[in-house]
């Protein structure tokens, strides 16, 4: 954000002194907490959904760096490869894998292999009539060049002495496992059809007006010189006020294990509210947070806020370049609900696709409404009990 | 090893029979995932269902819980249907967005006697300057009752009830449980003080006091009305900053309700509090709390009616499952109570109790049923996508449209303002908004 940017907001009318009531501030989240005027540049995270190949390298660095407890003993939920569920309490980096009858952007729909060519049926929902070449049934990649659709190999084996022979006495099982071969390849995959798979690393979103942060009674969230809000958990006494406030369904309070001893990990932290803290000890230590540096593709990326938006927004023009319908920011708007998040997304559908609040605004915007009324309605409750006394005499 | 080479060819059967079932592949046909989609919703566009089939889908609490439904909460249903005929959504897995508070039953219980601490406490002030000891002295008593009640309750809450003394190191205005402490902080000790004369009194302490202590007993008697007038200074803010406490949350059915339920509260303390006083006291003395006790819950009834309408489609979730009939009770023995307390009140002492328990068992109602209403909200997804999808899209429509980007809020600016900018500029949310008041 530029200087002149900062001083624009500053004197917007719109932003008045009942401002007080949420942490919105011009230079930074960190300036309005005290941390000086010139605290470190804000950090954050930029989460890259496009190249993310769902491998929960993040959650798993996360886990081990930040000594999470385990959140569920092999649990199958059924929803794709994703069987963490949500964010919470011992879960602070969430894969999200999303299955969809929709193309990707810049790829060609109607492509069989070795089986007649179908139209799209009129049925199937498009993510947007006007990208480009849906409907067209000529049978080939990539017309639209871009970053999803690369040329086409399909023609080389890279792998095809790898691959062990088959026995030809007992069939092949399909176990469902990846493989290296295209989709229709093999003469039994019938028709090709739309289908996308979306994975995204769900996070904390560290929010310029947070809401946890506002409504935290101990003060045991807080916010650090880096613009990111972390739980102190030595001073929560976990009233679950917070879990309620975000308005991402992100924080929660953890439920320890009464069957395992006081000191086991299933039980560290029992009872008090617990999220993402953007590797706090690793900021002060200037390392990378443990999941952006263990993301193999840099889907998750780290750094400073600012330059985080450019690459962003950069990123986003490439996409809608590229004919990705779709694509947007998301938590990224300074002026959103949230003040513009730290830690923000680039998706390839709508944010409820992904679990997300579509148009999230932090609670406490209304709060000087809501003591305002509260007044009121203390006020009048003065009255009846004044009337009743002066009208009920008899 | 080859795949084909497995010992144990029946395990991998059934995986490769479980993998076609799945969703994961994309040539399969739709039978499976059909029934998928029965138990809930898939994403992206196949997971779009009209929110009025996920609410029959999931029985409205998206736990599955479907069973069971009375007739008259499948009138609701349709009235809804009616209301929202085309909202269709998106969710992933039919998973909750926000998430619910870990507030167990302590809270909905100490918001009923934080409000009747508080109307007792206006009550034994009242009946103390206009001389009725009777009153005065219930009133007192069940307004330390109820507040010590309150205090136990807030403790146990806690995750770490341990710690609970770490909320008076903090004074945070953005945080109404942080102002919450300090208003019960304050209330406590005038009430507490007047709660302990009027015990004293009543177990005749004197007696067994030492001669040289009995003067406690003659400070605490001159202290009563001081500490009562000070109870009920802070009183009504202990009856009302509770709603601000719901309100202040992400929580759909909560939030939404953050004009009127401040008022549904305290009408609801009254009503509860002035019932109470009409059970516990003689006929002669309880004129005002009759008094209190109709027009508080004539206020309850009017301005949750009020609050129903304005809440929109968050108000469903005041209408369905349990919290429904929660809420239809609370009317119920509101009503029921607030009309015999009116019209049979003064009759009978027996009318009296009757009525006055009724509207103490109502304001139980309204706390549980405002208070569960909002949890099924939470937990149900279509509270928060719906609503923010429509605002979300109202906006994209009126950028759209031509709305130069800088001249005007681009997007519902954080803030106090947002209210305002949503209801009083049509470009940039055309939908209909309920009137503030």
């Amino acid at each position: 954000m530029s200087l002149r940017e900062a001083f624009g907001r500053r004197l917007d009318p719109r932003r008045g002194p009942d401002q007080a009531f949420t942490s919105v501030e011009e230079g930074g989240p960190a300036v309005r907490a005290g941390w000086g005027e010139e605290p470190p540049p804000r950090k954050g995270f930029f989460t890259d959904t496009s190249i993310c190949i769902g491998c929960k390298a993040c959650e798993v660095a996360c886990k081990e760096w930040n000594g999470v407890p385990q959140d569920g003993i092999f649990e199958l939920l059924g929803s794709s490869y994703d069987n963490t569920g949500a964010l919470g309490a011992s879960t602070w980096r969430h894969v999200e894998f999303i299955e969809q009858r929709k193309p990707l952007g810049g790829q060609t729909t109607g492509v069989t292999i070795g089986v007649p060519e179908t139209a799209v049926s009129p049925g199937v929902m498009l993510p947007d009539e006007n990208a480009g070449s849906f409907g067209i049934t000529a049978g080939s990649f990539g017309t639209i060049p871009g970053p999803v659709a690369g040329p086409d190999h399909s023609g080389i084996d890279l792998f095809g002495s790898l691959k062990p022979e088959p026995v030809q006495d007992k069939p092949l099982v399909d176990l469902g496992m990846p493989a290296f071969d295209l989709p229709s390849a093999s003469p039994d995959a019938g028709e090709r059809t739309e289908f996308r798979w979306l994975m995204a690393s769900n996070v904390c979103k560290h929010c310029t007006n947070a809401g946890c942060l506002d409504v935290c009674p101990t003060g045991a969230l807080f916010r650090t010189e880096f613009g990111t809000v972390v739980v102190q958990d030595d001073v929560c006494n976990g009233c679950g006020y917070c879990v309620a406030g975000c308005p991402f369904g992100v924080i929660d309070r953890r439920i320890g294990d009464k069957h395992q001893p006081k000191d086991a990990i299933a039980n560290k932290n029992h009872g008090i509210a617990q999220k993402c803290t953007l590797c706090y000890d690793r900021l002060g230590e200037g390392l990378t947070p443990a999941c952006a540096q263990a993301c193999p593709t840099q889907s998750i990326q780290f750094g400073d806020v600012d330059e985080l938006r450019e690459r962003a927004n950069l990123r986003l023009a490439d996409l809608q370049a590229a004919g990705v319908a779709g694509a947007q920011l998301y938590a990224e708007d300074p002026d959103g609900g949230v003040g513009g998040a730290g830690a923000f997304f680039l998706l390839l559908d709508e944010p409820e696709v992904y679990g997300f609040p579509p148009d999230p605004i932090v609670t406490t915007a209304d709060l000087p409404r809501m003591w305002k009324n509260a007044g009121f309605a203390a006020l009048g409750f003065v009255a009846l009990v004044t009337t009743a006394f002066v009208g009920g005499r008899r | 090893m080859t795949p084909g080479q497995s010992d144990d060819r029946d395990v991998d059967n059934q995986i490769g029979q479980q993998k076609t079932g799945q969703a994961a592949n994309p040539t399969h046909d739709d039978g499976p995932r059909l029934r998928d989609e029965g138990i809930r919703a898939v994403p992206g566009t196949e997971g779009q269902a009209s929110a009025t089939a996920t609410a029959r889908r999931t029985g409205g609490g998206g736990r599955g819980k479907g069973k069971g439904k009375g007739g008259g909460r499948r009138k609701k249903g349709r009235a809804e249907e009616l209301m929202v005929p085309d909202a269709t959504f998106t969710t992933y897995y039919g998973r909750q967005v926000v998430k619910a508070t870990p507030w167990e039953a302590d809270i909905p219980f100490y918001l009923f006697a934080g409000g009747l601490a508080g109307g007792s406490s206006l009550l034994g002030a009242g009946a103390d300057l206009t001389g009725r000891p009777n009153l005065r002295r219930n009133a007192r008593i069940t307004a330390v009752l109820a507040l010590s009640a309150s205090g136990l309750a807030l403790v146990h809450d806690l995750g770490r009830p341990e710690r609970f003394y770490n909320m008076l190191r903090v004074f945070k205005p953005t945080s109404p449980m942080s102002m919450g402490t300090w208003i019960l902080t304050a209330y406590a000790p005038g009430a507490v003080v007047a709660g302990a004369a009027e015990v004293a009194r009543l177990l005749d302490v004197e007696r067994f006091l030492p001669t040289r202590l009995r003067f406690l007993t003659s400070l605490l008697d001159w202290a009563a009305r001081p500490g009562g007038l000070e109870a009920a200074l802070f009183a009504p803010a202990v009856a009302s900053y509770t709603a601000v406490l719901l309100t202040d949350t992400s929580t759909p059915a909560w939030h939404e309700a953050h004009r009127e339920l401040p008022f549904v509260f305290v009408g609801s303390a009254a009503a509860a509090s002035g019932g109470l006083a009409m059970a516990t006291s003689p006929l002669v003395e309880t004129g005002p709390a009759r008094l209190l006790a109709v027009i508080g819950a004539t206020v309850e009834l009017v301005v949750e009616h009020q609050m129903e309408k304005s809440m929109g489609f968050t108000a469903g979730a005041l209408h369905e499952g349990p919290p429904g009939r929660l809420m239809k009770a609370s009317k119920i023995l509101t009503a029921v109570g607030g009309a015999g307390a009116l019209l049979l009140g003064r009759r009978h002492r027996a009318y009296a109790v009757a009525s006055g328990l009724a509207l103490v068992a109502g304001s139980v109602c309204t706390r549980f049923g405002v208070f569960e209403a909002g949890q099924e909200s939470a937990r149900d997804p279509k509270y928060t996508v719906v609503p923010q999808r429509e605002r979300l899209d109202a906006r994209r429509a009126a950028e759209a449209a031509g709305v130069p980007s800088g001249a005007a809020p681009t997007s519902v600016r954080p803030g106090p303002s947002a209210d305002e900018s949503q209801t009083t500029d049509p470009t940039v949310d055309p939908t209909p908004h309920p009137q503030e008041n």
